[in-house]
C-alpha cells in the first residue's frame, strides 16, 4: 500500500508539469496581454510608455523560455507567482477564496448525497413504480436545468416573494454562522441539486445491477432479511461508482462554479478565475489551473483508497 | 404598459421636482456597487472608474468640480486661486488646518511633491497622465500655504486639469521615504479614512473626524461591495445596496424602478463617453478617404440614436465634442457635417457613389468590436445594418476586451474598422481630440493616420484663452476630421443613474468619474 501511494505521488509530478507547461503556452498564444486591460479597457489615453514600462516590469518582455524558467524555479521553491494585477501573491489571492469555494463544495456535496443515496435506492428498489418514475422525473430535471439558472430562479424568488437578498459579502461560519448560511445555503442548494441529479441516477443504476448478482440472490435464499440485503450487501457494493461520480464532481466544484458564483456574488474561486482570465492575469491563471489540477488529481486519489476500504476485495500494489 | 407609465411618472417627477433643501442627517453606512475592482491604490496609475469609486473618498484635490452646477469648478484642498492675465501664473492658496489621515498637516509641499509626481515621476513610478501637465515649467511655495505654478506656454484646460479625480494629494513626507508608497497604502486628507480592503469582496471606508470641511462628511461609513450584471441590479433592487455611480442600462433602470416603485430615484444626463468608428488607415481600402467617408455617410446617427435610446445607453447625436458642452457644435451646424445630415436618403446616394468612385461598390469588411453588451452589442449590429443599405456586407466580431485591444495594437493592428471608444472625466477638447491626432502623437489613434493639419489646428485651440477664437478652430478641426473620417463619432452615451431614496445629497454629472468624495452625501433614515 505504501508503495502503492509513494508511486501515485510520483506521477503527480510529471502530470503537474505537463499541465503547467501546457497552460502557460496557451495563455502566451493569445495576442494581447494584462497592460492592455490595465490601461486601455477604461478610456483615457496613457502614453506608450507608460504601458512598455509596466511591461518590463511585469517580465513581459522576456523571451518566453525565461519567463517559463523563472516561474517553475519559483514552483520548486513553492512560489506561485505574484499576480500580475494586484501584486499580491498568488497563493494569499487564492487562499482567502479557497474557503468560500471549500464550503459551497462541501455543502453541495454533502446535500447531494443526503439526497442521492436514498433516492436512487428507493428508485431502483422500486423500479417502474410511482416512486420510480417520480424520482426520476425529479432528477432529469436536476439534470436538464443549469446550476446558475435554478440560482437566479431562486434569487428571484426570495427577491418578488420576500424583498430578500442573500448577503452580499461573506462571514465566516465561525463569526457568523447565520450570516455564512444565508448567503450559501442558496448556491449549495442550486449546485447540490445537478449534483444530486447525477448521483441519483447513477446510484439507481448500480443498485439495479448489483440486485442482479449471484450474491444476493444467495443472501435473500438463505432468509437473510432484506433490509439486511439491500444495506450489507446491495448498497456497499454499489456505491464504488457513485462515490467516483461524487469525488469528481466535488473536485469540479473548487474551480468551476463560474457562473453559479457571479450569480450569487460569491467571492470564490471560479470568480477568480473569470476575472483573471479577463483581465490576462497570467500568473494567477496558472495557479488557478494548477491548484484544479491538484484538486482532480487528489481526490481521484483518495477515491482509488476509498474502494479499498469499500470493497475488501481491491488491493493495491 | 402600465409598468412604462408608472416609470415614465417616476422619471417625470423626478425631473420636474426642485431638489427639496433638506437638513443633511449625520450616521448610517453607504452601502454602494462597484463593478469591477482597482488592481493598486495609487490614483496617479489608474484609469477606471473601479478606483474611483473606492478610493477617491479618502483624498482630496487641489481643485474639484461643483457637480450640481458642473462644469464650474470650486476649491478644494485651494480655498482660493488667481491666474495671470497671460494664463502663464497660477497661484493657489491653501485651506490652513488641512491634516492627513496620520495627523501630519498639509502643506503647499504636499502639492508640489504630487504634481511633480504626476508631471516628473521617478524610475518604478506610473503616471499615465503626464501628458497633460506637460506645459508646466515649475510648482514654486513661496510659503506653506502658497503654490504658485508656472507655464511655458498657455492652456486653455490647465484650470480644468487640477480639478481632475485623479491627482489625489499625497504626503510629500511619505513620497520621499518612498515614492511607490501610494501603490499599498491609502493616506489621504479626504472625509474618510481607510478601513479595510476585502480583495474580490468589498472596501471600507470611516469618517475622518478631523475633516476640514467643518460638520462634513455625514455618514458614519461607506462600503463599496463588488459586484457587477444581474447581481448589482438585483442588490439594487432589494435594497442592499443604495446606488451603483456608473450607469445602468434602461432595461435594468425599469427593472430596478419597477421594484423599488416610490424608493427609486432616477437622474439621467447625457455622458462623457461616445463609441466611434475607427477605421485601419493602413489596410487597403480603408487608406481611401472615399470609401470612410461613404461608409460615415451611410450611418443614419439620428434615426439610430431614437432607435436605440429604447434599448441601450446611447442616445445622444454630436460631432467630436459632447452634445450640450458649451464647446460643442450645435445640432443645427452638426447637420452640415458629412455624417449628420437628416436627409439620409441623399447622404446614402452619396455614399453609393463614393464607393463606385473608388471601385468598392461591393464592399466587404469586418468589424472588431467589444464582447460587452451594453452599448457595444446594439450599437455593433446597428452599423452592421446601416452599412447594408449602401450595399456593405459586414461581418461582426465581438471579442474578449483583451482580445479586442490587441487587434487594434498600434504594432500589429489586424482589424479592418472597429468600435472604438472615447471616456473623459470632463469636457474638455484637449482631451477628446487626441484620439483624432496623428498616429505619433497619439497614444489612442489606433487608425493609424498622420495629418499635421489635426496636429496643427488642436495645437492651436489648446494654447487659445479667447473662448470664441477657440471655438473658431475647433469647428476646423471637426470638419476637417469628418471630411477625412479617419475616425468617426456614432453616437453618445446617455448616463442613467438610479439611487434609493434614502441616499441623499448625490447629484449626477456627464462623467463617472466625478463627483465620487461622498463628502456631501448621507442618508435618510
Amino acid at each position: 500500500m505504501l508503495r502503492y501511494i509513494v508511486q501515485r505521488i510520483a506521477l503527480m509530478i510529471p502530470t503537474l508539469f505537463g499541465v503547467a507547461l501546457l497552460v502557460f503556452l496557451m495563455l502566451r498564444a493569445m495576442p494581447g496581454d494584462i497592460t492592455d486591460v490595465m490601461f486601455r479597457s477604461d478610456g483615457g489615453n496613457v502614453p506608450e510608455s507608460v504601458i512598455a514600462e509596466e511591461r518590463a516590469r511585469l517580465g513581459l518582455d522576456l523571451p518566453i523560455y525565461v519567463q517559463f524558467g523563472k516561474w517553475m524555479w519559483g514552483l520548486l521553491q513553492g512560489n506561485l507567482g505574484v499576480s500580475m494585477w494586484t501584486g499580491q501573491p498568488v497563493a494569499y489571492e487564492i487562499g482567502i477564496r479557497l474557503e468560500l469555494s471549500l464550503q459551497v463544495a462541501v455543502m453541495a456535496t454533502l446535500l447531494a448525497i443526503v439526497i442521492a443515496i436514498p433516492l436512487g435506492t428507493l428508485s431502483a428498489l422500486y423500479k417502474d413504480r410511482w416512486i420510480d418514475h417520480g424520482i426520476r422525473v425529479f432528477s432529469i430535471a436536476g439534470l436538464a436545468v443549469p446550476s446558475f439558472w435554478l440560482g437566479m430562479i431562486i434569487i428571484l424568488l426570495l427577491l418578488t416573494y420576500f424583498s430578500w437578498h442573500p448577503p452580499l459579502t461573506f462571514s465566516r461560519f465561525t463569526d457568523d454562522p447565520v450570516a455564512n448560511l444565508s448567503q450559501l445555503i442558496w448556491p449549495a442548494l442550486a449546485v447540490g441539486y445537478r449534483y444530486s441529479a447525477v448521483a441519483t441516477r447513477m446510484m439507481r443504476s448500480t443498485i439495479l445491477e448489483v440486485l442482479q448478482e449471484d450474491y444476493i440472490r444467495t443472501a435473500r435464499s438463505k432468509g437473510v432479511f432484506e433490509r439486511l440485503v439491500i444495506v450489507r450487501h446491495a448498497l456497499r457494493n454499489a456505491l464504488l461508482p457513485v462515490v467516483t461520480v461524487i469525488g469528481l464532481e466535488f473536485a469540479f466544484l473548487i474551480g468551476g462554479l463560474v457562473v453559479t458564483e457571479q450569480v450569487f456574488n460569491l467571492n470564490g474561486i471560479g470568480k477568480l478565475f473569470v476575472q483573471a482570465v479577463t483581465r490576462g492575469d497570467h500568473t494567477l491563471v496558472q495557479g488557478l489551473v494548477l491548484l484544479v489540477a491538484v484538486s482532480f488529481i487528489l481526490i481521484n486519489f483518495l477515491i482509488d483508497l476509498m474502494y479499498a476500504w469499500l470493497d475488501p476485495r481491491i488491493r493495491y500494489r | 404598459m402600465k409598468a412604462r407609465y408608472l416609470l415614465a411618472a417616476v422619471a417625470v417627477a423626478v425631473a420636474a421636482t426642485p431638489a427639496m433643501a433638506q437638513t443633511p442627517k449625520r450616521g448610517g453606512e453607504l452601502k454602494f456597487a462597484v463593478s469591477a475592482e482597482p488592481p493598486n491604490y495609487d490614483c496617479h496609475a489608474n484609469t477606471s472608474f473601479a478606483f474611483i469609486h473606492p478610493v477617491r473618498p479618502h483624498y482630496n484635490t487641489l481643485l474639484k468640480f461643483d457637480a450640481p452646477n458642473y462644469p464650474k469648478i470650486v476649491g478644494d484642498l485651494a480655498q482660493s486661486w488667481t491666474v495671470s492675465a497671460d494664463g502663464l501664473t497660477y497661484t493657489f492658496k491653501l485651506h490652513d488646518g488641512v491634516k492627513f489621515h496620520d495627523g501630519s498637516a498639509m502643506t503647499s509641499a504636499d502639492i508640489k511633491a504630487t504634481y511633480d509626481r504626476i508631471r516628473d515621476p521617478q524610475p518604478g513610478v506610473r503616471s499615465v497622465r503626464k501628458a497633460a501637465y506637460e506645459d508646466i515649467a515649475a510648482i514654486d511655495t513661496p510659503d506653506r500655504l502658497t503654490v504658485v505654478v508656472k507655464l511655458k506656454k498657455a492652456n486653455a484646460s490647465m484650470l480644468a486639469n487640477f480639478a481632475s479625480p485623479w491627482d489625489c494629494v499625497y504626503s510629500a513626507a511619505k513620497l520621499k521615504e518612498d515614492p511607490r508608497f501610494p501603490e499599498r497604502n491609502i493616506l489621504g486628507t479626504g472625509p474618510y479614512t481607510f478601513v479595510q480592503h476585502a480583495a474580490g469582496s468589498h472596501w471600507i471606508g470611516k469618517r475622518n473626524d478631523a475633516y476640514h470641511v467643518k460638520g462634513q462628511p455625514y455618514l458614519d461609513s461607506f462600503r463599496a461591495i463588488f459586484i457587477s450584471g444581474a447581481s448589482m441590479v438585483n442588490a439594487l433592487s432589494a435594497g442592499e445596496v443604495l446606488a451603483e455611480f456608473r450607469g445602468h442600462s434602461p432595461a435594468d433602470r425599469d427593472r430596478i424602478v419597477n421594484t423599488l416603485k416610490d424608493q427609486a430615484l432616477v437622474q439621467e444626463t447625457p455622458w462623457q463617453c461616445n463609441l466611434v468608428v475607427s477605421f485601419n488607415t493602413r489596410k487597403k481600402p480603408f487608406d481611401d478617404q472615399r470609401v470612410r467617408k461613404a461608409l460615415s455617410l451611410a450611418v443614419d446617427r439620428w434615426g439610430g440614436a431614437e432607435a436605440l435610446q429604447k434599448i441601450a445607453l446611447v442616445r445622444h447625436v454630436g460631432g467630436l465634442l459632447r452634445p450640450g458642452d458649451g464647446l460643442a457644435t450645435t445640432a443645427q451646424e452638426l447637420e452640415k457635417l458629412p455624417g449628420f445630415s437628416r436627409n439620409v436618403a441623399a447622404s446614402r446616394t452619396e455614399a453609393r457613389r463614393l464607393l463606385k468612385e473608388a471601385g468598392h461598390e461591393n464592399l466587404t469588411f469586418k468589424l472588431t468590436n467589444r464582447n460587452v453588451a451594453m452599448p457595444y452589442t446594439p450599437v455593433g449590429v446597428f452599423l452592421v445594418d446601416q452599412w447594408r443599405q449602401i450595399g456593405v456586407t459586414v461581418q461582426h466580431e465581438q471579442l474578449d476586451t483583451k482580445l479586442y485591444i490587441a487587434a487594434q495594437s498600434r504594432d500589429n493592428p489586424t482589424y479592418d474598422a472597429a468600435l472604438d471608444f472615447n471616456c473623459d472625466f470632463m469636457d474638455e477638447p484637449n482631451l477628446q481630440l487626441i484620439k483624432y491626432l496623428s498616429a505619433d502623437r497619439s497614444p489612442i489613434n489606433y487608425s493609424g493616420f498622420t495629418d499635421r493639419k489635426l496636429d496643427e489646428l488642436y495645437d492651436k485651440q489648446s494654447g487659445e484663452l479667447d473662448r470664441a477664437k477657440r471655438i473658431a478652430l475647433l469647428r476646423d478641426f471637426e470638419r476637417h476630421a469628418l471630411e477625412q473620417a479617419y475616425t468617426v463619432p456614432t453616437i453618445w452615451w446617455h448616463r442613467i443613474i438610479i439611487t434609493n431614496k434614502k441616499l441623499k445629497g448625490w447629484d449626477i454629472t456627464p462623467s463617472h468619474y466625478l463627483n465620487q468624495d461622498l463628502a456631501d452625501v448621507w442618508l435618510d433614515q
